[in-house]
C-alpha cells in the first residue's frame, strides 16, 4: 500500500493542479494577512474560503484522479496486490497531497506574518485542521462516487452535486426546517443536524472559539452544555472522525466487491 | 490690649487642646483591649489606633467625630448576626481594618460597615471578607470610599447583598476599590452627583455597577469583568460613562452595559470586549456614544423598544458577531463616522470616508430573533448569501439604519 500511496503522492505533487492549488492558497493568504492587518478578520475570510473551496477541490480532484488513472488501476489489479491497498493507497495519496497544499499554502504566509505571536493561534490551528479533514472527507466521497459510476460525466456531476448539497443546500434546508418548526424545542435537533454535515461541523469548530460571546447568548441548556464546555469540541471532533472513516471504509467495501 | 491678649491666649489654648487630640491605643497589652470600649471612651476628635490582632466585636457605634485607624490590618470579627461598625456622626474616618463574619440575614440588610445619616466620612484601605452588604451608605453624603477590597462568595441573587450600597446620598466618591463576588458590585439608588472611579468589579452575580433613580453621576476608568452584567443604568438622568472597560460578561442575559429608561447620558471612550451583548438599550433616549470600541462581542449594540435620539459617532466596531440589532422600524437614531470592520465599500475620493453607506443590521439577526436555534448556521455560506441579497435590496431590515459616512480606517 505504501508504494502505491507514495507513487500517487509524488505523481500529484508534481502535477500542475496541485501546484496551482498551493499557489492559490499562498497568494490568497498572503494578500489577506499582509493587506488587512486585522488577524480576526483574516480568520473569518480564510474560514469562508477553506470551508467552500477545500471540499470543492477535493471532490473534483478525487473524482478526476480516479478516472484519469483508470488504466493504471487496471494494470495494478492484474498484479498480486490487495485491492484495499491499491485504492486506499491512491485515496490517501490524493487526500494527503491536497492537505499538504492547504497546510503549506495557508501555514507558510501566516507563519511569515507572525501568527505565533498573536492571540489567534488556536483559531488558525483549527482552521488548518478543518482544511485537512475536509480534504480527506470529500476526496474520499469523490473516490467512492467515482468507483460507483463508470460514466465519468455522471461521476463528476454527482461529486459536484454532493459538494453543492453539503456546502449550500443543506444549510438552506436546515434553516427552512428550523423556521418551520420554531414552535418546538429544537436545540438537540439543530445540533444533530449540524453534526450530520462535515462542512457545518468544521465551521462550528471554529465558531466555538471565534464567536463564543454570541453563542453563549442562547438560552437553552443543551446548547449551553454543548457550547460552554469541552464537550462541544470533543463531540464535533468525534463526529468529524466518524466522517473521516466512513468514506474510507466505503471505498474499501466497494473496491473489494466491484467487478472491473 | 490686655483683653485682646487674654483672648489670644484663650484661643491659643483652645487650638492647642484641639491638636492635642488624644490617641487611644488598642491591643492585647494596651490600656484598651476592646475597640468598642476605646471608641466609647474617646472624646470627639480623638484617634483610636488599633494594633494588629484579632478582635471579636460587633455593633461598634461611632457617634462622634473620630479617626478609627488600624495598623497592620487588625481583624474585627463579628458574630455572624450583627453589623460590625455603625457610623452615625459626621467626619468619621475608618481605615486599615479587616472585617470578617459580619451579620448575614434574609430579613435585615446587614452590613459590615454602615454609615447612617453622616457626612464627610472617609472609609479607606479596609478589607471586607464575605459580608452580606459590605459598606452600606444610608442617607449619607460628601463621603469617600477608597481603596477597599471587598470579597464575597455570593452564588444567588436572592441570598446576597451588594458590596458598596448607596441609598439616598449626594457627592459620594467611590474610588480604587476591588470588588468581587457580591450581588451588585456597587449599587446606587437615589444617589446624585457622585463619582465612581478606578474600581475593579468582577465576578458579581448581578451587576458590576448599578444605578437606580440616580442623576448627574459619573463613572470613569473602571473595569467590569465577568459579571452577570457589567453595568446597569436604570431610570436615571445625565449619567456620564467614560473610559471604562466592560469585559467577558457572558450569558443569556449578560450585557456589558444595560441601559433602561435613561435620558441624556454620555458614553465615551469605553471598551467593550467579549461580551454577549455590548450595550443593551431599552427606552434609552438622547444618548451620545463617542469613540467607544466594540470588539469580539456577540452583539455590539442591541436596541429594543422606544430608543430615540441615540447618536453614535466615531466608534469602532471590530469583529463582533453582529454589530447592531434594531427591533423597531421607526428609527431616528444616527450613526456617523464610525469604523465598521465589516464595511465592504470603497473610498474613491480618498477623504477617509466610505462612499457607500454601511447598513449594520443584517438579515440574520432577524432570523435569529425568530428562531434562536439557527445560531448553528452562523457564518455559513448560505447565511452569507442571504445577508448579501438583503443588503443589495433591503426588504426586512430597516432601510434608514445606516452609517452614511463610515470611516475607512480604525479610529484611534
Amino acid at each position: 500500500m505504501f508504494k502505491i500511496f507514495q507513487y500517487t503522492l509524488f505523481d500529484l505533487l508534481r502535477s500542475r493542479w496541485t501546484l496551482g492549488y498551493l499557489g492559490f492558497y499562498l497568494a490568497l493568504t498572503s494578500a489577506l494577512a499582509f493587506l488587512s492587518g486585522d488577524t480576526s478578520k483574516v480568520v473569518i475570510s480564510l474560514m469562508n474560503v477553506v470551508l467552500i473551496l477545500c471540499p470543492l477541490v477535493a471532490s473534483m480532484l478525487g473524482a478526476m484522479y480516479y478516472y484519469n488513472s483508470r488504466e493504471f488501476i487496471e494494470l495494478l489489479l492484474a498484479q498480486p496486490l490487495r485491492r484495499t491497498h491499491i485504492f486506499w493507497g491512491q485515496y490517501f495519496g490524493v487526500a494527503l497531497s491536497l492537505s499538504l497544499s492547504v497546510l503549506l499554502g495557508v501555514g507558510i504566509p501566516l507563519a511569515a506574518y507572525g501568527i505565533w505571536a498573536s492571540g489567534e493561534i488556536w483559531n488558525f490551528f483549527v482552521l488548518l485542521l478543518d482544511g485537512v479533514l475536509l480534504s480527506f472527507i470529500f476526496s474520499g466521497l469523490a473516490f467512492w462516487i467515482a468507483l460507483r459510476h463508470e460514466n465519468r460525466i455522471k461521476g463528476f456531476g454527482l461529486a459536484i452535486l454532493a459538494w453543492l448539497f453539503f456546502a449550500v443546500i443543506y444549510d438552506g434546508l436546515v434553516l427552512l426546517l428550523l423556521m418551520e418548526f420554531r414552535d418546538y424545542p429544537l436545540e438537540a435537533a439543530s445540533i444533530c443536524l449540524a453534526l450530520c454535515n462535515p462542512i457545518d461541523l468544521s465551521r462550528i469548530l471554529i465558531l466555538l472559539k471565534l464567536d463564543i460571546s454570541a453563542l453563549m447568548g442562547y438560552t437553552g441548556a443543551v446548547f449551553r452544555q454543548f457550547l460552554g464546555s469541552h464537550w462541544g469540541m470533543a463531540l464535533s471532533l468525534g463526529a468529524l472522525l466518524l466522517w473521516l472513516t466512513t468514506p474510507a471504509l466505503m471505498v474499501r467495501r466497494i473496491a473489494q466487491r466491484k467487478d472491473f | 490690649m490686655y483683653q485682646k491678649l487674654m483672648w489670644g491666649i484663650a484661643l491659643g489654648l483652645a487650638w492647642w487642646g484641639r491638636v492635642q487630640a488624644a490617641t487611644l491605643e488598642v491591643c492585647a497589652q494596651c490600656p484598651w483591649q476592646s475597640v468598642r470600649q476605646a471608641v466609647e471612651a474617646a472624646a470627639p476628635g480623638d484617634v483610636v489606633r488599633v494594633r494588629p490582632g484579632g478582635y471579636k466585636e460587633h455593633s461598634i457605634q461611632i457617634n462622634k467625630k473620630l479617626v478609627l485607624q488600624g495598623t497592620g490590618f487588625p481583624v474585627l470579627e463579628g458574630n455572624d448576626l450583627e453589623e460590625i461598625l455603625i457610623i452615625t456622626a459626621d467626619s468619621v474616618r475608618v481605615e486599615g481594618f479587616e472585617l470578617r463574619r459580619a451579620g448575614k440575614s434574609q430579613l435585615k440588610d446587614q452590613a459590615a460597615i454602615r454609615v447612617r445619616k453622616a457626612r464627610y466620612f472617609v472609609i479607606q484601605q479596609n478589607r471586607i471578607v464575605d459580608a452580606y452588604f459590605g459598606i452600606y451608605l444610608e442617607h449619607s453624603s460628601h463621603g469617600l470610599v477608597e481603596g477597599n477590597v471587598l470579597l464575597g462568595t455570593a452564588t444567588h441573587e436572592a441570598s446576597a447583598g451588594n458590596a458598596i450600597h448607596g441609598w439616598y446620598g449626594r457627592h459620594l466618591e467611590i474610588s480604587s476599590n476591588y470588588i468581587k463576588g457580591h450581588r451588585d458590585g456597587v449599587y446606587l439608588e437615589f444617589v446624585d452627583s457622585s463619582l465612581v472611579v478606578n474600581n475593579i468589579s468582577e465576578y458579581n452575580v448581578r451587576y458590576g455597577l448599578h444605578y437606580m433613580f440616580s442623576n448627574d453621576d459619573q463613572y470613569v476608568c473602571n473595569v467590569f469583568r465577568s459579571n452577570g452584567a457589567g453595568v446597569a443604568v436604570m431610570f436615571s438622568k445625565r449619567i456620564q460613562m467614560r473610559e471604562n472597560r466592560f469585559e467577558r460578561n457572558w450569558g443569556t442575559t449578560a450585557y456589558g452595559l444595560l441601559l433602561k429608561e435613561i435620558y441624556d447620558a454620555d458614553i465615551q471612550d469605553n471598551h467593550f470586549l467579549y461580551n454577549t451583548v455590548g450595550i443593551f438599550l431599552e427606552g434609552a433616549t438622547r444618548i451620545s456614544y463617542q469613540r467607544n470600541e466594540f470588539q469580539y462581542n456577540g452583539w455590539a449594540v442591541q436596541m429594543t423598544g422606544g430608543c430615540l435620539d441615540n447618536h453614535f459617532t466615531r466608534n469602532n466596531f471590530l469583529a463582533n458577531t453582529l454589530d447592531l440589532v434594531v427591533n423597531s422600524r421607526v428609527n431616528n437614531n444616527t450613526f456617523n463616522g464610525n469604523y465598521w470592520s465589516e464595511y465592504t465599500g470603497y473610498d474613491l475620493n480618498r477623504d477617509g470616508t466610505g462612499d457607500v453607506p454601511h447598513r449594520p443590521v443584517k438579515l440574520f439577526s432577524y432570523i435569529l430573533a425568530q428562531s434562536p436555534e439557527s445560531i448553528v448556521l452562523l457564518r455559513s455560506f448560505f447565511i452569507d448569501l442571504l445577508n448579501f441579497s438583503e443588503k443589495v435590496s433591503p426588504a426586512l431590515t430597516p432601510q434608514d439604519v445606516a452609517d452614511y459616512s463610515p470611516s475607512m480606517s480604525k479610529i484611534s
